[in-house]
This record gives C-alpha cells, sequence and structure tokens, in this order.
C-alpha cells in the first residue's frame, strides 16, 4: 500500500538533490515556456484564452497549495475557500486604504493567509484526523462571518474592484492576470518540489505514516507542522490575492465559493497526493475539463461530472493518476 | 529525468487539447455575407440558485427572436441566440462573454440575470467596447460609469431608494400618520441596499427606527426574529428579503401574530408564481415591492400577447408560470435593441448606444428612456398589496385585483387595507 | 433594547424547538461517523432525497408526510445494508484511508445535488398542509406546529435510535464496534453486519429528518450543504459517539442561536455556533460531555 514512501527515512543524499535540482529547473523552463506560450496563442485566440488559463492555473495553485499540507502530511484542510478569500480580501482592504498595487497585494495576501495557517497549526496540535478538517471548515465559516459583517471591505453586501489601466507590455489586463497567475503557480510548484525532497517533506510523511511513532523517533513534529500549515496557507492566500481584479465584484458568496473548495480537494486527489505532479496533473485535468464542459455541455451535467469522476477515482484508483502511472511503469518492469 | 520529461509533454498536449477543443466550438465566420443570421450572445445562469429566474428571463428572448424571424427577422437576417449557463457563479462569466466575443464572434452581447453576474462581465466588455444591454442589475454602472451600458429593471436613477419609496410614502398617507418602524432583512447584497434606502426614506418621512436588524442567510427560525420586531410594537414593518426568507419571514409573521399596520416591503420571491402558490391566503395584506402585475392600469401594447405566449410555453418548460417579473423585461430588452438597430440601420454599436442614449422606446414593459448611465431615466418600482386570495391556485394571480397597485400614483389600481395582522 | 422576559422565554423555546431539529439531522452523523468512523458528509444529500420524496409523495400520491417519513424510515433500514457493502466493498475495505471516505463522500453529495436538480429543477418546494400553520399559545410563549411537529418526531427518533443502541444486542454490538471491533469479533458477533445495521439507521435517520426540513421550510437541491457544518459541529459538541450528548448539544446550539439572533443581532449567530465548535475543538476535543 505504502509503496510511495519506503525511501522515507532514507534521508536526503547527494543525488536526491541533484535530482532536485534538476526537477526544479525543468519546472521554471516550463514555467516560463508556457507564460511565453500564453503570450503567442492568446494573440491567436483573444483574451478567452487567458480567462480560460488563469482559471486553470489558479486551480493549480490551490490544488498544490492543499497537496502540501494534505498530501504530504495527510491533515485535510477543508477551509481552502477561507483562506483564498483571506488573500482575496487582503487586496480589496490593501487597495482601499492605500491604493495597494498588485505586486504589494500578492505577498501582503500570502503573509495574512500564512498566519492563519500558523494558527492552524498550533490547532493541529490537539486535533487529527478529521477533527482537523471540521476545524478548518469552522474557521472558514468564522471568517466568512466576519467578512460578512465588515462593512468597510464591502460585507454582504460586496464590493467593486475596478481594474487598473493595462500598462508595460501587456496587451490587456487579464493577459497580466493570466501571466502572473503562471508564474505564481510555476513558484508554487517549485516550492511542493522543494518541500517533498527535503527533510520537511520526509519528515512530513513520517507524521503521516504514523505520527506517534515518528515523535518517538525524535521527528520534530510540532515544527514540521508549523511550516506546512504556513506555507499551504501563504501559497492559497496568494492565489486569491488577484481574484478581485479577474472578478471585479467581490462578495462573500463569491470568495467563499464552494467550488473552491471543492475543486480544491478534488483535484489533488484525482491526480495522486503523494507527489508534486499529481495535484499538477488533476488540475490540469479537471480544469480544463470543467472550462470546456462549460461553454460546450453548459448544464448541470457540468458539475456532476466532477461528482462521478471524483467517485471513480476514489473507488477505483485511490492514488490518483500518479498512482495509475507508476501501476502501468510497474507492470512494464 | 525520463519523469520529467513526461511531465512536461503531458502539460504541452494538456494545452494542445485545450487548444484545440477551444476551436472545435467555435464557428469561424466565413465573409461575412449579409444573409448570416445575427448572433447575440450571452451567459445565463440555467443551473443554480438564480436559475429559476434566469430560465424564465431566457424564454422571454426566445419569445421575442421567434416573434422576429417570423416577421422576417432583422436588417433581412434571422437572429440567432448563442448561450451558456453560468451556473449562477459569477466565476465563470468572465470566461463565457470572452469566448462570446473573441471565439465565437458573436455580433451582439447581452447580460445573465442579476447584479453579480453583470458586474463580472464589465470589464471583457467594456475592453472590447461593446454594447451591453443588461437584465435586473442593481446600480452595477455606478462604479463603472461606462456609456454603452443599458439596464431594464426600472430602478430609475437612485436604485436604492425605489424599494422603499411605495412602502414610506403609502404609510405616510394613512391617516394616523405612522410613527415607528422596524427594518429587517437577509445580510447580502439585494437586502442590504433596500434597507439603506428604506433608513434612509424613513428618516426623511419623520419615522423612528425601533428595530434594524439583518439576518444571515440560510436562517430557519424567523420566529425569533419576528418575535423580537412584534416586541417593539412597531407600526409599519419593512422586510428586504430573497426567496426562501421571503417565505420564512412571511409564515412567521402569521405565526407570531404580528399585528403591525403594514408588513413587507422589499421582499424578492414574491413575484413568482412559486412562492405566491406556497404562500396563498398567508399573502393576503402582505404588501411588496414588483415590476409587472395584470392590473387595468398597466395595460401596454402587446404584453397581453405576450405573456399568452410565454404562459402556453412555460407550462411545458417548467418554468415560471405567470411570468410576470423579469420576462416582460427580457421581451422588452430585446425590443429595445431591436428599434435601435432598425433606427440606425447597421449593428454599428457606437451608433446604436448614442441612439439608445436618446430616443424613447416603446415596448410590452412600456414606453422606456435611460439615462446617462444607462438605468431608466423615470423609475417605475410597484407597491403592491395582496387581496382577497383564497386557496392556492395559480390562475386567481392571472386575474386583476389580487395584487393591487398602491404605489406609484399614476399606476394606482387600489386602496390599502391596514392594519396587516387582521 | 426591547429585551423582555417574554422575548426570552420564546427565544429559548424557538431554541430548543430548532436545536431538536439539528439533533434529527446530526443523530445520523453520530451514528456513522461517530460511532462507525464512516465520514458520511453526504449525510444532508440524503436529507435531500427524504425531502423531496417528501414533496412527491404529498403532491403526486397525496401521501401526508407523517406517514412518509415511516415509509421512507423503512426504505432507509431496508436499502442501507446495500449502500453499506458498496460504500466498504470501494473504500472502507482498504484500510485506514479516511481522507479517500471523505473524497467519495463529497462526490457522492455532488451526483445527488446535481440529480435532483434535473430531475426537480431549482425551485424551491414546500408543503402545503393546513395544521402546519397552526400555532399553539402557552401564555406568552407561542409554538408554531411547524416548529414543534419536527422537534417531537425528532425526540421520538432520537430516543429510539437511544433504545435500540443500549437494550438490543445488536445495538450493544454496535456501541462495541464503535470501541473496539476485535473485542465484538470475539464475542461471536459479526462486526459488519453490527456496521451495516447502524448505517442503515443513519441512512434511515437522514431520510427522515428531510422530510422535517421541508415541514419547517422551503427547500432546494443546494439547501443541503448548509447543514454539513452544523451537523458535524454538533456531533463533535456532544462527544462524537452519544445519542444524549448530540441531543444535547443540539439543544444549546439552537438556543445559542436564537439567543444571539434576539440579543445581539441574528447576523453574529453563525459565529456563535462555529466559535463555540472552534473553542470545544481547541480545549475539549473530546466533546462538551466527552469523558
Amino acid at each position: 500500500m505504502n509503496m510511495d514512501h519506503t525511501t522515507v527515512t532514507s534521508g536526503v543524499t547527494q543525488t536526491d538533490k541533484r535530482r532536485r535540482r534538476t526537477t526544479e529547473l525543468m519546472i521554471a523552463a516550463a514555467g516560463i515556456l508556457l507564460s511565453l506560450l500564453l503570450i503567442v496563442v492568446g494573440r491567436t485566440y483573444g483574451d478567452y484564452f487567458y480567462v480560460a488559463s488563469y482559471v486553470v492555473l489558479q486551480f493549480v495553485l490551490l490544488a498544490t497549495a492543499w497537496n502540501v499540507l494534505g498530501g504530504y502530511s495527510g491533515y485535510v484542510n477543508f477551509g481552502s475557500a477561507g483562506f483564498f478569500a483571506v488573500g482575496c480580501y487582503t487586496t480589496i482592504l490593501l487597495g482601499k486604504l492605500f491604493d495597494a498595487p498588485l505586486a504589494v497585494c500578492v505577498p501582503a495576501a500570502g503573509i495574512v493567509a500564512g498566519l492563519i495557517g500558523l494558527g492552524t497549526g498550533y490547532l493541529s496540535l490537539r486535533l487529527r484526523g478529521v477533527f482537523f478538517s471540521i476545524a478548518t471548515l469552522a474557521l472558514a465559516v468564522m471568517l466568512q462571518t466576519l467578512i460578512v459583517n465588515w462593512s468597510y471591505v464591502g460585507g454582504a453586501r460586496g464590493v467593486y474592484v475596478l481594474r487598473p489601466d493595462t500598462s508595460g507590455p501587456f496587451d490587456s489586463y487579464v493577459q497580466l492576470l493570466a501571466i502572473v497567475m503562471c508564474l505564481m503557480a510555476t513558484a508554487a510548484v517549485i516550492v511542493a518540489v522543494v518541500v517533498e525532497r527535503s527533510w520537511i517533506g520526509f519528515g512530513l510523511a513520517a507524521l503521516r505514516d504514523d505520527e506517534t511513532a515518528a515523535e518517538a523517533a525524535g521527528v520534530p513534529s510540532l515544527r514540521l507542522k508549523l511550516i506546512a500549515t504556513t506555507l499551504s496557507g501563504f501559497l492559497m492566500g496568494v492565489a486569491g490575492a488577484p481574484f478581485p481584479y479577474y472578478i471585479t465584484y467581490v462578495d462573500p458568496a463569491s470568495a467563499f465559493s464552494l467550488a473552491i473548495a471543492i475543486n480544491t480537494i478534488a483535484m489533488p486527489l484525482i491526480g495522486g497526493t503523494a507527489t508534486w505532479w499529481g495535484p499538477v496533473v488533476g488540475a490540469l485535468l479537471l480544469g480544463i475539463t470543467q472550462q470546456v464542459l462549460t461553454v460546450t455541455i453548459s448544464s448541470a451535467a457540468n458539475l456532476l461530472i466532477v461528482g462521478v469522476l471524483l467517485v471513480i477515482f476514489v473507488a477505483v484508483a485511490p492514488n490518483g493518476i500518479v498512482g495509475l502511472v507508476r501501476k502501468f511503469r510497474e507492470s512494464r518492469r | 529525468m525520463s519523469k520529467n520529461d513526461f511531465t512536461i509533454n503531458r502539460r504541452e498536449a494538456l494545452a494542445g487539447i485545450a487548444t484545440a477543443a477551444l476551436t472545435a466550438g467555435s464557428i469561424v465566420p466565413a465573409s461575412a455575407q449579409t444573409q448570416q443570421p445575427i448572433r447575440i450572445g450571452m451567459g445565463m445562469a440555467m443551473t443554480g440558485g438564480l436559475a429559476a429566474l434566469g430560465k424564465s428571463a431566457l424564454l422571454g428572448m426566445q419569445i421575442w427572436k421567434d416573434d422576429l424571424n417570423a416577421r422576417g427577422g432583422l436588417l433581412g437576417r434571422k437572429v440567432e441566440f448563442v448561450t451558456y449557463d453560468d451556473q449562477s457563479s459569477p466565476a465563470v462569466v468572465p470566461g463565457i462573454y470572452s469566448k462570446l466575443i473573441d471565439i465565437d464572434k458573436v455580433d451582439l452581447v447581452v447580460s445573465g440575470y442579476a447584479t453579480n453576474q453583470i458586474a463580472a462581465a464589465m470589464p471583457t466588455i467594456m475592453q472590447k467596447k461593446r454594447l451591453f444591454m443588461t437584465l435586473f442589475g442593481l446600480a452595477a454602472n455606478d462604479q463603472f460609469k461606462y456609456d454603452r451600458y443599458f439596464q431594464m429593471q426600472p430602478n430609475g436613477p437612485d436604485a436604492r431608494m425605489e424599494f422603499s419609496r411605495g412602502y414610506i410614502e403609502t404609510a405616510m398617507a394613512m391617516n394616523p400618520k405612522p410613527k415607528t418602524i422596524a427594518l429587517v432583512g437577509a445580510d447580502a447584497e439585494f437586502p442590504n441596499i433596500a434597507l439603506d434606502g428604506a433608513r434612509e426614506n424613513a428618516k426623511k418621512a419623520g419615522l423612528k427606527i425601533v428595530y434594524d436588524k439583518m439576518y444571515p442567510p440560510n436562517t430557519i427560525d424567523f420566529g425569533t426574529i419576528v418575535r423580537s420586531i412584534k416586541a417593539t410594537e412597531a407600526e409599519l414593518v419593512f422586510v428586504a428579503s430573497y426567496p426562501p426568507d421571503s417565505a420564512g419571514m412571511v409564515r412567521a409573521a402569521r405565526e407570531v401574530g404580528l399585528k403591525s399596520r403594514m408588513f413587507g416591503g422589499g421582499m424578492i420571491g414574491l413575484q413568482s408564481a412559486a412562492l405566491k402558490t406556497q404562500l396563498g391566503p398567508l399573502l393576503n395584506g402582505v404588501v411588496g415591492y414588483d415590476l409587472y402585475v395584470p392590473e387595468p392600469t398597466l395595460k401596454f401594447p402587446g404584453i397581453e400577447e405576450f405573456l399568452k405566449k410565454y404562459q402556453a410555453e412555460a407550462a411545458k418548460q417548467g418554468v415560471d408560470p405567470l411570468g410576470f417579473y423579469i420576462a416582460p423585461f427580457a421581451y422588452a430588452e430585446m425590443q429595445v435593441l431591436e428599434q435601435a438597430i432598425v433606427a440606425v440601420g447597421s449593428l454599428d454599436e457606437a451608433k446604436l448606444a448614442q441612439h439608445i442614449h436618446k430616443a424613447s422606446f416603446d415596448t410590452v414593459a412600456g414606453t422606456i428612456k435611460f439615462q446617462e448611465r444607462g438605468e431608466w431615466a423615470e423609475p417605475r418600482v410597484l407597491l403592491v398589496q395582496y387581496q382577497g386570495v383564497t386557496g392556492n391556485d395559480v390562475e386567481q394571480f392571472k386575474q386583476t385585483g389580487r395584487q393591487v397597485i398602491l404605489h406609484p400614483p399614476k399606476y394606482k389600481s387600489g386602496d390599502i387595507k391596514a392594519p396587516f395582522g387582521d | 433594547m426591547y429585551v423582555t422576559w417574554d422575548l426570552m422565554a420564546n427565544a429559548i423555546v424557538a431554541g430548543i424547538l430548532l436545536g431538536g431539529f439539528y439533533a434529527a439531522v446530526a443523530v445520523g452523523v453520530t451514528i456513522a461517523f461517530g460511532m462507525l468512523d464512516i465520514v458520511n458528509i453526504a449525510h444532508p444529500a440524503v436529507m435531500m432525497i427524504g425531502a423531496f420524496l417528501a414533496y412527491l409523495a404529498l403532491n403526486t400520491f397525496g401521501i401526508d408526510p407523517m406517514i412518509t417519513m415511516v415509509i421512507l424510515a423503512g426504505v432507509g433500514l431496508a436499502i442501507g445494508p446495500f449502500l453499506y457493502r458498496g460504500y466498504h466493498a470501494l473504500i472502507e475495505k482498504r484500510g485506514d484511508e479516511s481522507l479517500q471516505g471523505l473524497a467519495f463522500f463529497f462526490g457522492i453529495l455532488f451526483i445527488v445535488e446535481i440529480g435532483l436538480v434535473m430531475t426537480f429543477g431549482v425551485d424551491y418546494r414546500a408543503l402545503e398542509l393546513s395544521y402546519l400553520s397552526k400555532t399553539f399559545e402557552l401564555g406568552a410563549v407561542s409554538i408554531p406546529a411547524r416548529m414543534l411537529i419536527p422537534f417531537v418526531v425528532a425526540m421520538i427518533m432520537c430516543g429510539l435510535c437511544y433504545a435500540y443502541l443500549f437494550y438490543t444486542f445488536t445495538g450493544r454490538t454496535i456501541l462495541a464496534v464503535a470501541q473496539d471491533v476485535e473485542a465484538v469479533r470475539l464475542i461471536g458477533a459479526d462486526p459488519q453486519r453490527s456496521k451495516s445495521v447502524a448505517f442503515s439507521i443513519a441512512i434511515a435517520t437522514g431520510l427522515v429528518a428531510g422530510v422535517l426540513l421541508i415541514l419547517i421550510q422551503p427547500v432546494e437541491p443546494s439547501i443541503g450543504r448548509e447543514f454539513i457544518g452544523r451537523a458535524f459541529a454538533v456531533c463533535v459538541l456532544g462527544g462524537i459517539a452519544s445519542i444524549t450528548g448530540t441531543v444535547t448539544a443540539a439543544m444549546i446550539l439552537g438556543v445559542a442561536e436564537t439567543l444571539t439572533a434576539s440579543l445581539i443581532g441574528p447576523s453574529w449567530s453563525p459565529a456563535i455556533s462555529f466559535g463555540l465548535l472552534l473553542l470545544t475543538l481547541a480545549f475539549r476535543p473530546s466533546g462538551i460531555f466527552g469523558r
């Protein structure tokens, strides 16, 4: 069953390090290539391509962020939409207070969401398994109630966020958003690789397999969990930061959206949670499918397909696409 | 190494698939011959919370399209719709409108139902400088100030105040004059705005606000809220709510035995057949804003034929069988577009926008003139009171005298029955 | 402020009635999640099925919801074992992956919701029954039948569950399964069978709770989601695997919500219930009544 983690305790060797560096370079190159591709293809297909790419890449970022905690340590965050919304509202607040540009809002959103992540990390001291998940769900509801009652950032009524004029080399603001999201998603995937292949990842995997035993063996469980929750929160906040400019009108219902909560969990599960590329594949697959279905089938069946895919994958391929690929390779060996 | 190669290949492959899928769905306009149909694109809520009204609106538009094509079309061309389901979710709206404009290359775009959807489409529309006819956006253009935006809900230039204006004016005309008012509503977009306006209208009228609270969406127990209001002995109770809580508030008011002189005001949902039939006689005495009711004072040319067609078709499709709320305005929206295109003689959107700003339009929803932000120059939000409702039959709501217009005076069709509690 | 004793008394009574309904929703979660470790977040979807079947029964066949709920309880008990077998074969027998179970039920929740949307549409549906709009006056306190009937049914249902679990052999094996599966095997009972029975009870209570919901308020397919948080909150507050704890916690939550609504303002009541949950989780993870 836990074939994926047999190397867990072997530590970080020289080859591992070299392998990691190569992977990082490859991902960075792929990300930059994809950004260029976006620009080139976008010229032909117009803004629709940017809008669709933005949404899909946002899910790549969210799924990767979720997986840093959920996949590597086994602590399931149900409140992803809460972290996403915190990022989103940080942008709104900074915009209202200082007219802050996106370049300031993104890191700020990450920091605020990261701090909340740190808080949930302390929760994990006492809460394991499903209880942790329920606590994160409760946290998201609390955050939503807070926002609903905070009229400065729009409250329940929502708030309009006007896009700044397009500047610099960009044709349109959507293009800028898509490329920003592409770079952020690339960075997040690199972070995931670094975490996965460093002592943090090995430690987290040990916690996932048996927390008590890992603690007994001297794994610094609290420190590891705090790193994972903070990092995961940070990345989710970052994902939410450009959202107000994408949607232009934000109300609590669209920031704390169920679609975000569901997709953020479903995508890594369908892709596979054990490695960094599971959530990426899951997000691309599910994200693109949803984009295509929205403009083709265009009915309730659209969401039905997400549900059915999720059930099928969980039932038939519990380790996601990653698991399927591994099985396929092993059978060839 | 090999794993990495694989991933990148996969990523490129997926991008390729996406690109292919995007192009496959589109129809490439060949050398634009005049015989090609005029294509009008929109995203519309066909699933999710807004779908009930979204479908009703779409049906209204389709009836216009069929009427028009039967008459020979527009500028000698047939009209076609390109519609996508926005799933009641604003997040998919930017994608839909970019696709409509960039890939489908539709000739004109109109909005889907409700404010969030309209706002989410605005940046795309504005960047492409398209004409945008919108349906039921609550002051959505106040921030954007886009000059090719036209909105069909008859809220007028100061939407906030209109949902309570009729209520307060009718109340202040009662003898003796009421002194106290309770304000209550759901904590969400529309109720917030409506209550804001009610607060101001009440203050202007010299009413004392004795209760002013919001409840969260998805509240189950309204009895507690109504009881708190009852304890304040407010003479007037103004409620701003969404469909499920509109029903909840009316029921709770009956159960608690609320005895205020007026009850209701800004309740969304009472306009649809679903809630009218569910509540039946519980509605008697309730007042609410409305946009169209079959009263003799609102006989606009064509409205009756339209409703006849609508009601016949609605029964088949399972959408709102009355079609008073949004459908006439959806039809009227397309009439405005049609009349403008005929007058301008082309699909030039700059000229169309200019023309719509200047001209006035005779539609099934009355004569419409737009002001500079694209709202109706003259607001026409009605205040109606339910009277003589018996049983839960839907047919009675098609008769006159069930939803009596109290305000504005121009369309008044009956007198208020007060107090509410009797 | 107009806080009078009448108002307080009414708020508390309304809270208890509301709490009764919450108990009906949460008891199924307590059994499935608390006792069997099945993270059935699709429980609210089961409720929605119950609610729409009650609607269908009344409007197509003229069957009163009071009868429908008894029939549905029977149906739930009858099909429950098959559902459990399916879940066991697909997920449970693979072992400790509770995350997989979670995702599985997440998917089911969605499928049921969309299924209902495609069959019944997205309109709000309600039941029209004259006896629901009656109100009883008890001194200054008024009790609407719309809330009283669900409360009574919920109490009977929770009572039956309690009696079954504590006074029958199978019931006790279910309680034992919650503690220690191996021990159950040792006394010669089949833990699989106990779990299957318990899961069926959970499904049956979910269907009945759905009928109660449509008695209380109009229902549309996606409304079920609202109850995921509350149901699990009640279950955890009550100490996860305790029926009496669940009922008490549901009442506390109900009263907390109605009191907040009358004293502070309704818009803060969700924060109260979930704040209570977070505090409990942080300081007493075994629940208010936990050992």
